[in-house]
């Protein structure tokens, strides 16, 4: 009975308490939701770069000639081995009358006129696992019986590996050296509330508060100040984020050289993040700040 | 019941506050603590409420033993006491009423209990009608009665006032100190830090000097008898 009294008065505290140090409060839901934003933007392009690599990867595809000698039915068994090779995802067997028709469909029916479907090889596009094994697959591919020639683009997977690396990289490093960064704003924010108010916690603890009596409403107040936060972050986000990828587009014009996903796909991932984000850092602000002014 | 056991406090850049003071103070007296500047008396403040520990020594402070208290315990132990600052103390954006009710808050008292209370308290110190102002519309011996309620209304073993008319005027301050002294007439002890000579001798208690960390005359000659030493 006294506990649910006290945890009823130490939430009105809490509350009360934000609206109380009105200034403060709003100098760290700015903060946090300018961190909140930078890292969110962050976070939004590297992901779509991080797309972008994907699907430039997943067109990086590799053609395993069958020897001319072969039948088509013949040709087609040859499938069953290279799909034994574990990188191997798929192999799709494209005969050479498919090949013909492939090739007058993209680059018009008179360039082949007069060419004899015979003439070409029946072949497998063949798509890796981990285009980085690409060197040892090719190899293993071409020891495979029936297999006469691989045409295949190593450097473009190589550049595209590195790219991912990098992208890996730059993206963990950045978003690392933002949340510090930010981490650090926010718990300065806060504890220049808390020196706000270390006369009302030395009073507090004169007459015989116990310590998480004193925490709860500050950590109440870190809690609203980072569901706030989170919501008025992820909200300013999506404006920027439509903003830019409407810019993108325009740029874009007919040539689609970027991808941008529509936020509406990430929507729920993004709120989470923040939501969950901005409440961290708002309680464990207002936990890691308060600590010091506890000790009287 | 205060008891201090040959309490040494020597501070960490080396200054010797306290030597081995010894002195006792029982249930229902009304004592002064007096001493110049630098004597020790702020340090004696701090080790009763358990803010400092002592180097040596041992202090029984309504029957916790402040120099081996768990940290933890601390809280239950400040609840024994009310202590009342020179400079008053209040929480600036809470009303009178708010800044008494809040020391019951602490405790756990209900709503009830603290609108049954608190008025009663406000009524004790004569500020009955000042429920709804705020500290910065109060003079400074109102707002001294308030910090006074506060350290009253939950019903404390002991009150122990820090110069509790050192920004008060001399009416004022004697004001403050018969109100004291009606306290200590109900059954709580009362501990009051002050170097006002005229107003230590205006009333017939025991005054326990101290100078250079040393309790140097204990007694109920008042004031003067230690400015004789």
């Amino acid at each position: 009975m006294k506990k649910s009294r006290n945890i009823r008065y130490l939430f009105t505290e809490g509350v009360h308490g934000m609206f109380r140090h009105g200034f403060m409060s709003f100098a760290a839901i700015a903060v946090t939701v300018a961190c909140l934003v930078i890292i969110g933007t962050f976070g939004m392009i590297l992901y779509n770069l991080g797309l972008m690599v994907k699907q430039l990867d997943e067109q990086n595809r590799i053609l395993v000639f069958v020897d001319e000698s072969y039948g088509t039915a013949e040709a087609r068994s040859v499938g069953s081995s290279i799909n034994m090779n574990p990188n191997v995802k798929q192999a799709v067997f494209v005969s050479r009358s498919e090949a013909l028709a492939n090739f007058e469909q993209q680059q018009g029916v008179e360039a082949f006129e007069g060419v004899d479907a015979n003439n070409l090889r029946d072949r497998f596009v063949v798509t890796l696992v981990d285009n980085a094994k690409m060197e040892q697959t090719l190899t293993e591919l071409s020891a495979v019986q029936g297999v006469a020639d691989i045409s295949s683009h190593p450097e473009i997977a190589d550049g595209i590996v590195m790219i991912q690396k990098v992208l890996n990289v730059v993206s963990v490093a950045i978003i690392i050296v933002l949340l510090v960064v930010s981490l650090f704003i926010i718990s300065n924010t806060i504890k220049l509330a808390m020196y706000d108010r270390r006369d009302e916690i030395a009073i507090m603890k004169m007459v015989g508060a116990t310590d998480s009596f004193i925490r709860f409403p500050y950590v109440i107040e870190g809690f609203l100040i980072g569901l706030i936060s989170g919501v008025l972050a992820f909200f300013i986000e999506w404006g920027l984020y439509d903003l830019i990828a409407r810019a993108i587009g325009n740029l874009n014009g007919n040539f689609g050289l970027f991808i941008v996903v529509p936020f509406t796909e990430v929507l729920i991932v993004v709120a989470i993040t923040f939501g969950l984000t901005g409440l961290l850092i708002g309680v464990l602000g207002s936990v890691f700040s308060i600590r010091k002014f506890l000790d009287v | 019941m205060i008891d201090f056991e040959n309490v040494t406090k020597i501070y960490e850049a080396g200054n010797h506050a306290l030597e081995g003071i010894t002195m006792h103070i029982d249930d229902g007296e009304f004592v002064f603590l007096v001493g110049p500047s630098g004597s020790g008396k702020s340090t004696i403040i701090k080790l009763l409420t358990a803010e400092l520990s002592p180097t040596s020594g041992s202090i029984s402070v309504n029957g916790y033993q402040l120099e081996k208290i768990k940290r933890r315990k601390i809280p239950y132990m400040r609840r024994t006491l009310g202590v009342i600052f020179q400079d008053f103390r209040l929480i600036e954006n809470k009303t009178v009423f708010e800044n008494v009710a809040f020391a019951m808050r602490v405790v756990g008292a209900s709503t009830k209990e603290i609108k049954k209370r608190v008025p009663y308290v406000l009524d004790l110190v004569g500020l009955e009608n000042r429920g709804r102002r705020f500290p910065n519309e109060l003079s400074g011996g109102e707002q001294q009665r308030v910090a006074i309620a506060r350290a009253l209304v939950n019903n404390p073993a002991m009150i122990i006032a820090d110069e509790p008319t050192g920004n008060l005027d001399p009416q004022r301050s004697y004001e403050t100190m018969l109100l004291l002294e009606r306290i200590n007439a109900l059954g709580t002890t009362l501990l009051v830090v002050t170097h006002e000579k005229e107003l230590v001798n205006r009333f017939t208690k025991r005054v326990v000097a101290i100078d250079e960390g040393r309790v140097i005359s204990d007694g109920m000659d008042g004031y003067y008898s230690y400015e004789k030493e």
